[in-house]
């Protein structure tokens, strides 16, 4: 068995966690704080990727980075980047189709939280950051492991999208799910078999770790 | 001194009611607030803290301007600083009795003094789940008092605590604040709590808006 789509789809499951984590928790710690017509608008378009068809998504970003116009002509023109067909192409996708998995935990945690830990930290003269970092992230760790894990086991299974924008190249854009549908489509079920039962046993051992370390607690994505 | 004329609305057992103050309250003196449930005790002191906003009104404190409505000034709770005990506690989870103290301030040898007043030294090293009631309402005092604030405001600090604890806390509370010039305002439902203590009293109706 050809192991570069399994190693690669870590790869991406990897990057694509630890860039959702570095944007998902101050958007997620922006978004708990107030509401306002405009943060309902991002909120509404960070949680489409749950509802729109993946080749959707995929399809409008394949239109968008397209080297023949838009945003894709112009990054091709001024940074030399191509996003269509390549591996940063599909951190791009991943980090967009997986942001509600990321920020919908984390923000509803936020929420959860009495209003008056924040307030007492402010008037121990504690920055609104102070207290982000030293108050309220200390207080929903268990969460953001949930969102970073469900994070990851999603971007692991991704298809339609990936297949979108990235197309099927072998060790540049061809991930676990596609090398499924690929080896199915030729009829080789062995290989479909082993890349399935790869994938099955590392989501069931990701999300069974979570359920472990928060003893049961573990969040649904939607909470 | 502190200088309160504020208006603010409340939205209480399902009434609009609103909570109109005035009150001058003299520099290092202990004022008890008092009246009836819902009519803007804890309002009034988050006003003062700068955690919430009233309609309109005014707020000085010796020369400094913490909030004046018409002219857009609203001093943030970081500026003003003011020590709060809440009623729920609002202790910190992920802290140990010995972290909230730290968190609050840098000084070891104050730390070590009011774990000593609030008799929490065996404590030190547990956190919130782990203390009784008492035990985190006494901590609840402690965090409030570690940044030697200019003004103390407390609701309901003293409702979990054995009558021992508290007639010995509140004896070492009185010495500290009156050697820092503390200005405290406690609210109490409490009609004959801690008599005797107090050099002002406020009673706060709830006024039908």
């Amino acid at each position: 068995m050809d192991l570069s789509p399994i190693l690669l789809t870590l790869k991406l499951a990897a990057i694509t966690t630890v860039l959702l984590l570095l944007i998902g928790l101050p958007v997620a710690w922006w978004l708990s704080k107030s509401r306002s017509i405009f943060k309902l608008i991002i909120e509404a378009i960070i949680t489409m990727p749950l509802v729109l068809p993946p080749s959707v998504l995929g399809f409008y970003l394949l239109l968008a980075f397209s080297p023949q116009h838009g945003i894709g002509k112009w990054l091709r023109d001024v940074f030399d980047v191509q996003l269509v067909f390549s591996f940063p192409g599909l951190i791009l996708a991943s980090v967009i189709y997986s942001l509600p998995f990321m920020i919908g935990p984390i923000k509803s945690a936020l929420q959860q939280l009495p209003p008056s830990l924040a307030q007492a930290s402010y008037t121990l003269g504690k920055s609104e950051r102070q207290t982000f970092i030293h108050v309220l992230l200390p207080n929903i760790r268990a969460s953001v492991l949930t969102a970073a894990t469900l994070t990851f086991a999603h971007t692991l299974g991704e298809f339609g999208v990936v297949l979108m924008i990235g197309g099927n190249i072998p060790g540049v854009t061809r991930v676990a799910s596609i090398a499924v549908y690929d080896a199915v489509e030729n009829q080789d079920y062995s290989a479909a078999n082993a890349y399935s039962l790869v994938l099955f046993s590392i989501t069931f051992i990701t999300v069974i770790s979570v359920f472990m370390f928060n003893k049961y607690k573990a969040k649904s994505p939607l909470e | 001194m502190i200088s309160i004329d504020i208006e603010k609305s409340l939205n209480s057992h399902n009434n609009l009611s609103v909570l109109k103050i005035a009150q001058e309250i003299p520099a290092g003196s202990i004022t008890k607030i008092y009246g009836p449930s819902g009519a803007g005790k804890t309002t009034l002191l988050k006003v003062i803290a700068g955690l919430t906003k009233p309609e309109k009104g005014k707020i000085r404190v010796n020369d400094t301007s913490w909030l004046d409505t018409e002219n857009g000034i609203s001093l943030s709770p970081q500026e003003r600083k003011v020590g709060f005990v809440f009623q729920q506690y609002a202790l910190f989870p992920n802290m140990t009795v010995l972290q909230h103290l730290r968190y609050a301030t840098n000084d070891e040898t104050w730390t070590k003094q009011l774990l000593t007043i609030g008799k929490l030294e065996a404590f030190a090293d547990q956190k919130p789940a782990y203390l009784s009631g008492g035990q985190q309402q006494r901590l609840a005092i402690l965090r409030a008092m570690a940044t030697k604030p200019q003004i103390l405001l407390m609701d309901e600090p003293f409702s979990a605590l054995d009558p021992d604890i508290k007639t010995e806390l509140v004896r070492n509370l009185l010495l500290l604040w009156k050697e820092q010039g503390t200005t405290v305002l406690i609210v109490s439902h409490n009609a004959q709590e801690l008599e005797g203590i107090f050099q002002r009293e406020i009673y706060i109706a709830a006024r039908r808006s």
